[in-house]
């Protein structure tokens, strides 16, 4: 099949690679800060989010633009998702503290965050792996049910990056704005494909549509 | 100024655990060699306490002795909210810091409450203290303050019989703190010490860092430093002293009581309920530390909480 906004599908991957490569750069230049396995590991926690966001993005922006060519892109945004997702549990467990198995198992059964952060990264991993079209093809009508999966997922995350810093999101007190701005940002996105809201925002956007072209 | 104060009873050669007493050379020199080895670190150098030992004792079973971070790594590295809660912002935001005129009224429940000019401050005897600094975040450093003993201080304002606790207060100020502008912390920041706790001799006042000013990013003109405490009870750029009979609000229990207790003891013991603090990463280095209790100051401050349930009080 013929792309048509091969320019679309070529801003998806550099931005995706950008993060990794932002990354790379600051590890040669010094621009980690003196704590770099921390650092490392919080952009590449932020990158997961982001990407996260950006899938959650895709239909709700559909919805609103009638663009057919984003949902498309979904998929990769999904697996850079998943790809930051597996490389920031990769720098908490192998590069900080050294794979120390029972450790790492204790502090996820005993740390709430951790075990949030740990269960996101599990639902991500399947949806990574049935990302081929043979599993699109083969699974059916169990492909889509599965990969709604992404939902509870971005709701996970919030949770994970909330509880992660200093603060108190229930009382607003803290270093909470970050994560209370992507939770309201989530909550929205969700709300957006709740099916009477998507409805009506694509009549209205038809509604326009047809007002603007009768305009013209 | 006339010098009220008497000089240190215990010197501080022996409050400073030895391994760390090194003189100022010295620090500068092995300082160079921990730069190296963080650079070695970068490029690749397996950490030296992983291994096939299962728990995090067996993996830090050796600690490495303390080294003195740098100079560089203690002021670009800090959690300073009144600036930024991006610790290497602070550096940066706090560069035009007016750290002078500065005063320090002290008062509350004392005979002889007095408002200090930096200047008479600084005549009080100076100390050099090489102190662990552990974050609530787990992460560690070795920092050589100078300063004074804050129980010099206390002596001069007499505190009354009443007194049970010191209340420490942070300068308020929106313009020069842009932290402080965020609606999300009941600012000013601050913090308290039980009226033994700040007479002890290991709490300082720190005036100076590697022997220049206090620089702006630590907290300058002038800080809390209690080493056996997370840092967030080390309070930075103090304007107020107030001795007072009720245990004082301090910043982060009121926003989270059920995590920041008044005491903040640093215990591998009594963990946070959302952080471990078994284990911290010393900067500089690549593998994971054992926290000590007490930060490693147990012989000096354990008495202070003797028949006390550290895990009520935590």
């Amino acid at each position: 099949m013929k792309t048509r906004f091969p320019w679309l599908r070529i801003l998806v991957h550099l931005l995706g690679l950008l993060p990794l490569v932002r990354i790379g750069l600051a590890a040669l230049t010094g621009g980690l800060s003196i704590n770099p396995i921390q650092d490392i590991e919080q952009r590449l926690g932020r990158a997961a989010l982001y990407f996260l966001v950006a899938t959650l993005a895709v239909t709700p922006l559909t919805t609103l633009t009638g663009w057919k060519s984003l949902p498309r892109r979904r998929r990769a945004l999904g697996l850079y998702a998943s790809l930051y997702a597996s490389l920031h549990f990769f720098t908490f467990s192998v590069v900080d503290y050294g794979f120390d198995l029972p450790e790492i198992l204790r502090l996820i059964g005993e740390k709430p965050y951790i075990l949030v952060g740990f269960t996101t990264g599990l639902l991500l991993l399947p949806l990574a792996v049935t990302s081929f079209d043979y599993f699109m093809c083969t699974m059916g009508r169990r492909w889509k049910r599965l990969h709604r999966l992404i939902y509870p997922a971005g709701l996970l995350v919030i949770l994970h990056y909330a509880w992660a810093v200093k603060g108190n999101l229930l009382t607003l007190r803290g270093d909470i704005l970050q994560p209370l701005l992507w939770g309201l940002l989530v909550v929205l996105l969700l709300v957006l494909r709740l099916p009477a809201v998507r409805a009506r925002v694509s009549r209205s956007r038809q509604a326009l549509a047809a007002r603007v072209s009768r305009s013209a | 100024m006339k010098n009220t104060f008497t000089p240190t009873a215990i010197p501080a050669s022996e409050i400073t655990p030895k391994e760390l007493y090194l003189s100022r050379r010295d620090w500068l020199k092995t300082a160079g060699i921990v730069t190296a080895a963080s650079l070695l670190a970068a490029c690749g150098v397996a950490p030296a306490t992983t291994g096939a030992g299962g728990n995090p004792t067996a993996q830090t079973a050796t600690q490495a002795p303390d080294v003195p971070n740098t100079y560089d790594q203690i002021t670009t590295y800090n959690n300073y909210y009144e600036f930024s809660t991006d610790k290497q912002a602070v550096n940066p935001l706090s560069a035009d810091f007016q750290a002078s005129p500065w005063a320090v009224e002290v008062g509350g429940l004392v005979h002889n409450p007095k408002t200090y000019a930096l200047e008479d401050l600084l005549q009080i005897e100076t100390v050099e203290r090489v102190y662990r600094l552990r974050c609530v975040e787990a992460w560690s450093m070795v920092i050589p303050w100078n300063g004074f003993e804050l129980n010099r201080l206390l002596a001069e304002v007499e505190p009354m019989t009443s007194a049970k606790y010191v209340k420490f207060t942070t300068l308020l100020d929106p313009e020069q703190f842009p932290g402080q502008q965020s609606p999300f912390y009941p600012w000013p920041y601050t913090e308290g010490l039980r009226l033994d706790e700040a007479l002890h001799p290991l709490t300082l006042i720190a005036t100076g860092l590697y022997g220049e000013a206090l620089p702006n990013p630590n907290g300058a003109p002038l800080r809390l430093v209690v080493p056996w405490k997370y840092g967030f009870k080390s309070i930075k750029a103090i304007v107020r002293i107030d001795l007072t009979e009720e245990q004082p609000a301090t910043l982060w229990n009121t926003i989270a009581p059920n995590e920041y207790g008044f005491y903040s003891n640093v215990n591998p013991e009594v963990d946070h309920p959302r952080w471990s603090q078994r284990t911290e990463r010393r900067i500089g280095e690549t593998g994971r530390r054992d926290t000590l209790p007490f930060n490693g100051y147990s012989e000096e401050v354990a008495s202070l909480y003797t028949g006390m349930d550290l895990r009520v009080n935590y």
